[in-house]
């Protein structure tokens, strides 16, 4: 353990153990934070890292140990002290009030005062102004932060905590939401306050390459523990990894067998509206041939999420039409789409995947339970036989758990994911709809999935993988296209675009001319 | 038509728009901090009851104004209570509220006064009436606005300065940030309960007056059940005045208008039972327009 900043720590971390009534969230976190430096922050899903970052910035009270910033103590304290301490926490969702502009944000609670009792706007304005220039971070003070994009919101929480006095920046998972573009403004905008300001930034990702880029010093967290604090020249993506997950086997190659057939999904010239009524997929066009994954490259709510919806039967076609398997989907309910021999792994799988409070084998038999060998003449469910059933799934796919028998919410996000995975793909359906199939669950069980939707290629299917994750869409997909504002900006086969470069067409700032 | 069509009408609709706009006022403070007080009725009722007692009581207008802010006041912090502290539903503890209001009128009007139905007495003093002698050389402006009763002027008064309060004032935005985005709020350092509370306190003063306004303004008398759904008209102009205090006063003033034509054509004599049916009628066609609105808008981003 790295302990020779001890003179210039700004944040120390003493013995720090977090006991949740189940969970031992944090166990024994000794850490130093160096002032003027950027510290990352890794590990996967539950380990831990978020709860730390909580009890430094005053919402969890830990059970054991002692906090200090700038060598006076902190215990017990609210967020507000913790803000009055100078630590800033920009959250994975944003604390902005969509229909306030960017300077009444920014000023929320903070407000300049005329007469007393009157807002000040144009004072409010003038000082956002100042941190604008002073800070180097590009926002239009008078814009409704409803109409800003997700990267310039994060720039007025940035803001935010700036005008509080913070010189310790908390970002949690700021990249998960930001195009490549948007991640290397934000890389730019922490290197100068870093650099200009002395600030302090951690960071917490699980991506490692970010890691890399940005960081000065990365600490790896497994299980509550700290399993290492290192600095980051001296160590690479593959060793961060195994130490993340106590194992060496990530990032391996997958096997890609030659299958491809006939076409499989056929979308042509497709409108679809969204919840608003407004047209959220116009005009996309394109097949997935079995034995291909078709991967789409989108910034969220360009019309990816419509696009699957539509084809799984979920939303009614406004124009153009949709062939599965040769038949057309028009007026067909989900149930007969799926009888043609379709599954779908939703994108979330808490309200459309599973049903929390159903048992784990309920839910693996969902959508099989009128079959002969499940239920007596349709009708009577053999318990014994789909208990049977659902064990065999549940070992074979992995399944970390209290058991079949145990209701859904039990698991953590990466098993419920594998129920979902389990289920839909043990269908056989040759068509599979798969959207988001690792958001939010470690990497081995992300290692997993990918193993099964490449099995399933190999073994003939025709998928279309819907992924905000790049490197996901990057590393399974035989064909990408991009969509911006629900057109098709750009198609390309595998390793015929940079993932630097796709960027430009998930924001429109690109588009090939001809549609292949 | 001139029979229709004439000065008194015009007083009449600012004479029961009036309970109106002030429950609307206290609607729409608690709108902003995302709670719908359907209870607003009851809150007036039991303050237009407690109105005439203090008033019976004290001898003095005064004091049943007192009376009726003190009863809206404590019906506030009952309602503000159960929805923030212990988080029931809004509507539940609203119509809670109305049926114990006309349950708890009921039983005091008999055991205090020993009525059924109403209570009238010389004894109980009405809202004092003002007049600006240099207005009543203006035609239809002169007489229209004087000789209106202290809560016409104070509820003008209240719109201006709720508009102001909202939408000038820092207090203002933390309101509806609270409404809005409680979290962010949270996170600047102020609570979010806090401003709910304090809405919910002040939705309890428009409650007060609104209720002195109902049996002190013009009648001085209780009746059973005199509200008479104002309270949910209140919620239905605040909904179509998407909360912002000028436009609920426009839906108001529209309401009464409507009320007060009702009432005339019954004067000319058209069926009682349909006349009386006018303000409620036009309460749901304004929320159809809502809708239609939405759905307008709605229609007009997607060609965008």
């Amino acid at each position: 353990m790295d302990n020779s900043g001890r003179a210039d720590a700004i944040v120390r971390f003493e013995h720090i153990s977090m006991q949740f009534p189940t969970v031992l969230a944090n166990d024994d976190i000794s850490l130093d934070i160096r002032r003027g430096e950027v510290f990352a922050l890794v590990g996967e899903n539950g380990a831990g890292k978020s709860t730390l970052m909580n009890i430094l910035y005053g919402l969890y009270q830990p059970t054991g140990g002692a906090l200090y910033v700038k060598g006076k103590k902190l215990a017990n304290h609210s967020p507000g002290q913790a803000i009055a301490a100078g630590i800033g926490m920009v959250h994975q969702h944003f604390m902005l009030v969509p229909s306030f502009t960017v300077a009444q944000n920014i000023m929320l609670s903070r407000e300049p005062r005329r007469s007393r009792f009157f807002y000040d706007f144009r004072a409010a304005e003038a000082r956002v102004r100042d941190l604008v220039r002073e800070y180097g971070l590009a926002v239009e003070p008078g814009a409704r932060v409803s109409q800003l994009s997700v990267g310039l919101q994060q720039r007025v929480e940035i803001l935010k905590t700036l005008n509080r006095g913070a010189d310790v920046l908390i970002l949690d998972e700021p990249t998960a939401v930001l195009t490549p573009q948007e991640t290397d403004e934000l890389f730019e905008v922490i290197r100068r306050i870093v650099r200009e300001k002395q600030m302090t930034v951690i960071i917490i990702t699980h991506k490692l390459y970010e890691v890399m880029a940005i960081s000065d010093r990365v600490g790896v967290m497994r299980a509550g523990r700290l399993v290492g604090v290192h600095d980051t020249r001296s160590v690479n993506e593959r060793m961060l990894a195994s130490m993340m997950v106590g194992r060496e086997m990530l990032f391996s190659q997958l096997d890609r067998a030659d299958t491809q057939g006939e076409a499989a999904i056929e979308v042509e010239n497709l409108q679809v509206l969204d919840d608003r009524g407004l047209c959220a997929v116009n005009g996309i066009s394109l097949s997935v041939r079995r034995g291909e994954i078709l991967g789409v490259a989108a910034i969220e709510g360009n019309g990816q999420s419509e696009l699957a919806e539509a084809i799984c039967g979920l939303r009614p076609l406004r124009g153009g039409d949709i062939r599965v398997l040769g038949r057309s989907i028009r007026g067909q309910t989900p149930g007969q789409i799926r009888a043609i021999g379709l599954s779908h792994i939703p994108e979330d799988r808490l309200s459309t995947g599973v049903s929390t409070p159903a048992s784990i084998s309920d839910n693996l038999l969902a959508g099989k339970q009128r079959r002969r060998e499940f239920a007596l003449g349709g009708l009577h469910l053999r318990r014994r036989a789909i208990h049977a059933y659902a064990q065999k799934i549940f070992e074979k796919f992995d399944i970390r758990g209290a058991g079949v028998d145990a209701p859904a919410a039990s698991l953590s996000g990466g098993n419920m994911q594998k129920v979902v995975v389990a289920r839909e793909f043990s269908f056989d359906s040759p068509v599979l709809i798969v959207a988001q199939p690792s958001r939010g669950v470690d990497i081995g069980a992300m290692e997993f999935i990918h193993r099964c939707i490449i099995e399933k290629r190999n073994a003939g299917c025709a998928i279309l993988l819907i992924s905000a994750d790049l490197d996901e869409v990057f590393r399974l997909s035989d064909r990408i296209v991009t969509l911006y504002e629900g057109r098709v900006t750009g198609r390309f086969p595998a390793g015929g675009i940079k993932k630097a470069d796709i960027g430009y067409y998930m924001t429109g700032h690109r588009q090939q001319e001809a549609s292949v | 038509m001139s029979d229709i069509l004439n000065l008194g009408l015009l007083q009449n609709t600012l004479r029961t728009a009036t309970p109106v706009i002030l429950a609307a006022l206290g609607v729409l403070m608690t709108d902003h901090v995302g709670i719908m007080n359907i209870g607003m009725d009851g809150m007036m009722l039991t303050s237009a009851f407690f109105a005439v007692v203090g008033s019976y009581y004290l001898g003095s207008w005064v004091g049943g104004v007192a009376a009726a802010l003190i009863a809206g006041l404590l019906l506030g912090i009952f309602f503000a209570v159960f929805v923030i502290k212990f988080r029931s539903d809004e509507f539940i503890i609203g119509v809670a509220l109305n049926i114990f209001a006309g349950g708890l009128t009921v039983f005091l009007l008999r055991s205090m006064f020993g009525v059924k139905g109403a209570f009238s007495s010389p004894d109980i003093v009405g809202l004092p009436t003002f007049s600006m002698p240099w207005l009543e050389k203006i035609p239809v402006i002169g007489p229209l606005l004087n000789e209106n009763t202290l809560l016409v002027y104070v509820s003008w008064l209240l719109v201006a300065l709720c508009w102001a309060l909202i939408y000038r004032t820092p207090w203002g935005f933390w309101l509806r940030a609270a409404g809005e985005h409680p979290e962010s709020l949270r996170s600047a350092g102020i609570s979010p309960e806090k401003m709910k509370y304090e809405a919910s306190l002040l939705c309890g003063v428009f409650a007060g007056l609104a209720g002195a306004h109902l049996s002190l303004g013009y009648l001085t008398m209780f009746t059973e059940n005199m509200s008479a759904s104002r309270g949910f008209i209140a919620v239905a102009c605040v909904i179509f005045g998407a909360s912002n205090p000028p436009r609920v006063f426009a839906a108001a003033l529209l309401f009464g208008f409507i009320d007060a034509l009702g009432m005339r054509l019954q004067s000319v004599g058209f069926n009682s039972n349909l006349t009386s049916m006018a303000p409620y009628v036009v309460t749901v066609v304004m929320m159809v327009l809502v809708v239609l609105r939405a759905n307008h808008r709605k229609k007009k981003l997607a060609r965008a």
